[in-house]
């Protein structure tokens, strides 16, 4: 029997199983860019006016730090810029299908009853790769078709197609490799996903350190940065693709050699033995959650003290390009204080934060519902310990952890920009401020979370759906030329705009109103329904 | 208290699915009593529903006193529960297991915990992912049997245990009740049933078919008869209640409704008896007639 026997069936399992989200997410992959085109050019509809618009976006910073910047100010060029965040959606939904299809089969157990019949060692995760790299490799030649179509340049249209695809596939390899590493699905997708985040601020931090600038360097170290640097529509260089597909390569052929050494379900890491005894304080269902929930905590703790503290150092960056153009210094100052640009900046990072501090209070408080379909709910929940606090025990997670998450980011960006500019007193309380101003949104997030698992267990997964429609919003809303009541779905939208911006009581207590009644409401739907 | 456990007309439903239809149960304070029935009859449920985990939607339920549903966490201070499929968390030890769900009901013999973790075999020191299902068995019985309780609900508790960790398991159900706990024991295992269970409840399809002792079931249940005769038997076909008749020459053998056994013997006895024995129906049996009723029944459907 050969490593990849049975390769065949495993794919067509692959296919039944995501018969529904499979299409579902190839399908949007590939018309975003297209639908893009057709907007950008009935928003600018010649050349001056794609140079004006491709002017103001290199100018502004924060624009630069989510997409990279404008290659080239021709109706492709903006469209592959503004859509470089594409990029990065496609790589993660690669690993996570890739990670559903390797490892969560394995921790699940099914993998066993699936390896005892005639399968080889490795059919598993060639039929989980073969799948997600065709579906990437759909994605990019829909994109390049219907672009080219639409009538832009061929050449651009292809690079932006290879540019999805190729990040799409290494973090699809990427995943292959992780899935080897933890025992558990959930620890394998943090891992990917943490990879990601990486590429992305190190791109990110690099591109706006300037073309010129000591940081640049950093875009050459992220993965991201080299599927950028093919800049679609302006002299594509193609030969950035080797170090891609080189690195694809080597972390599929570690994986091969990793999974042909250890044994099914089993990590890279022995496990060790534990206490024969539960600690002391182990004795309340809060004691418990911190044991389940601590690990996730401080990784996401930590990530956002890195995070934070990068983001920081990205504020004299714009001080430099103001020092650099009088006449930019000369509209900021008339716009409301030379700090604006900066402000904007922070605005835009810690808008970003909170986003992403929204995927662990969801992930969070969604622990509470895998607990329950888990059937470990069921032990506790018959002692003594009551359904309010049960629930209490792991929503205080979902709450106080992204709050902790965020205001870590938040210090850690303020100490960072506070020592560069000299002035720790004035930055430090000011960007805690704006990070915390990003809370009731992300907490609207886990009281939408609580309402689903106590009022409908079985959705209680569309607050993802619900965090992907916000990401949309925020990212897309503006150039997809939503109606503002779209916009107005989002949290975030109506937070005030920190720094720099005015703090009005009105929308913050309609979204504490709101979040409280979403709690409770879920907690009384907790106490009312059957537990599995 | 006489009664640990009353229920009366229990009605529960998962959609259009009648998991319990008018379920009946008494287990009276300090007897073990086995609750049998195919997998999903409803036996789960039924517990699930004791526990206050699950919410009724007819008839009544009586824990210890008091309302299962109402006053849960009260009630669980005096029980304690090992599903019939035990899932650890992956990061936690067995040890810490047991510990942590003692505490959680309010206290934990440590003296019963040692003797339970060496006569049941177990490593406390592993982690949860590691653990066979047996071994997840065992913690949450050593859990179960080391708390200071009054009432124990074992939903197949055996399930995944070797013969000897059920032996081992037999001897500790029957010193609870030494102890004077109740213990309602969900199982489709007959032999533990029999040897360890005072009075027995059978379910199917969410209601309560038999009920009582062990005795009065086979009361009411038949009788199988082998008989040597000096004649060829005549009659005995005809007689109301005679079931598996077969007959060889001389020989008969039959199973009989225990209610209509003296008028087969005065069948048998007409035609002069040489040898004869009878045995009283095993639990088997009895639970192997309402299966196949029901298998009957599903023939007749199709």
């Amino acid at each position: 029997m050969s490593p990849l026997t049975g390769t065949g069936g495993l794919i067509r399992l692959i296919l039944r199983r995501d018969r529904v989200i499979l299409p579902i997410w190839v399908f949007w992959m590939s018309v975003m860019p297209v639908f893009t085109t057709a907007s950008f050019r009935e928003l600018y509809p010649d050349e001056s006016k794609l140079a004006a618009f491709a002017q103001t976006m290199t100018d502004n910073p924060s624009l630069t730090a989510l997409y990279g910047p404008v290659y080239s100010p021709t109706v492709g060029g903006l469209v592959a810029w503004r859509m470089s965040l594409l990029i990065v959606v496609l790589g993660i939904i690669s690993a996570l299908v890739v990670i559903r299809h390797t490892r969560t089969e394995e921790e699940a157990g099914r993998r066993e009853l699936i390896g005892a019949t005639v399968i080889g060692r490795h059919a598993g995760m060639a039929a989980a790769l073969i799948v997600t790299i065709l579906a990437d490799l759909v994605v990019g030649a829909v994109v390049a078709l219907t672009m080219a179509a639409s009538d832009v340049p061929v050449a651009g249209s292809v690079a932006f197609g290879v540019q999805l695809a190729a990040f799409g596939i290494l973090f699809a390899a990427a995943a292959a490799f992780g899935a080897q590493l933890t025992e558990g699905a959930g620890s394998a997708r943090a891992i990917l996903l943490g990879a990601i985040g990486v590429t992305f601020v190190l791109r990110m931090v690099g591109n706006l350190s300037g073309e010129d600038g000591p940081l640049h360097w950093l875009v050459q170290a992220s993965p991201l940065g080299w599927v950028q640097e093919l800049r679609a529509f302006a002299d594509e260089r193609w030969w950035v693709l080797a170090p891609v597909g080189g690195l694809a390569v080597v972390l599929i052929v570690v994986a091969v050699v990793l999974q042909g050494r250890r044994d099914i379900a089993a990590g890279l890491l022995p496990t060790r033995l534990g206490p024969a005894n539960a600690a002391p304080g182990l004795r309340s269902p809060f004691a418990l959650a911190w044991r389940l929930h601590r690990g996730l905590l401080l990784g996401w703790v930590i990530g956002f003290a890195v995070f934070g503290s990068l983001f920081g150092s990205l504020g004299e960056t714009v001080n430099d390009m103001l020092e650099e153009s009088p006449e930019l210094a000369q509209i900021m100052a008339a716009l409301g204080g030379a700090n604006t640009l900066t402000d904007m900046l922070f605005g835009t990072l810690f808008g970003l934060m909170g986003l992403i501090a929204s995927t662990y209070a969801i992930q969070a408080a969604l622990r509470w519902r895998a607990e329950e379909t888990n059937l470990r709910a069921e032990p506790v929940l018959a002692t003594a310990v009551g359904r309010v606090s049960y629930a209490l025990s792991h929503i205080v997670f979902s709450l106080l952890g992204s709050g902790l998450a965020v205001m870590v980011g938040g210090l850690g960006a303020g100490i960072v920009q506070g020592t560069i500019a000299g002035d720790a007193g004035h930055w430090v309380p000011r960007l805690l401020g704006a990070a915390a101003i990003q809370l009731p949104a992300v907490w609207m997030l886990s009281a939408l979370t609580v309402a689903l698992i106590g009022l409908a267990p079985n959705a209680s997964s569309l607050s993802w759906g619900a965090l992907g429609a916000i990401f949309v919003i925020s990212f897309f809303g503006p150039i997809l030329g939503l109606e503002q009541w779209v916009l107005d779905i989002s949290p975030f939208t109506h937070l005030p705009k920190l720094p720099g911006g005015e703090v009005t009581a009105a929308p913050l207590l309609w979204l504490g109103g709101v979040l409280v009644a979403l709690l409770l409401a879920g907690l009384a739907g907790f106490r009312r329904r059957d537990v599995i | 208290m006489a009664e640990a456990i009353h229920i009366e007309g229990l009605v529960k439903s998962f959609g259009r699915t009648r998991a319990l239809d008018g379920l009946d149960l008494t287990v009276r304070t300090g007897e073990v009593h086995g609750f049998l029935g195919p997998n999903g009859a409803g036996k789960s449920t039924t517990i699930r529903i004791l526990l206050g985990l699950l919410r009724s939607d007819g008839g009544s339920a009586r824990l210890l006193g008091g309302d299962p549903w109402r006053d849960p966490t009260e009630l669980h201070r005096r029980l304690a529960y090992v599903p019939g499929d035990v899932t650890l968390w992956p990061n936690l030890t067995g040890g810490e297991v047991i510990d942590l769900l003692g505490r959680l009901r309010g206290g934990l013999n440590q003296k019963r915990k040692k003797a339970l973790l060496e006569r049941f075999d177990l490593d406390p020191r592993k982690k949860g992912r590691t653990y066979s299902k047996g071994n997840r068995q065992k913690v949450a019985l050593i859990a179960a049997l080391a708390s200071e309780v009054e009432l124990l609900l074992l939903d197949e508790p055996t399930a995944g245990l070797d013969p000897l960790m059920e032996a081992v398991f037999n001897e500790c159900i029957t010193e609870e009740l030494h102890d004077g706990r109740t213990v309602l024991l969900s199982s489709h295992i007959l032999s533990e049933v029999e040897t360890l269970c005072d009075r027995v409840t059978i379910i199917r399809k969410g209601r309560a078919v038999e009920s009582g002792t062990l005795d009065e079931l086979r009361h009411l249940t038949r009788t199988s008869i082998s008989a040597e005769l000096a004649a060829p038997p005549n009659g005995l076909s005809a007689l109301d209640g005679v079931h598996a008749l077969m007959v060889d020459g001389n020989r008969v053998h039959f199973e009989v409704d225990t209610s209509e056994l003296d008028a087969a013997l005065k069948q048998l006895t007409s035609a002069g008896v040489r040898s004869l024995t009878s045995r009283p129906p095993t639990l088997e049996e009895l639970f192997l007639r309402h299966y196949q009723d029901e298998l009957n029944g599903e023939e007749a459907a199709r």
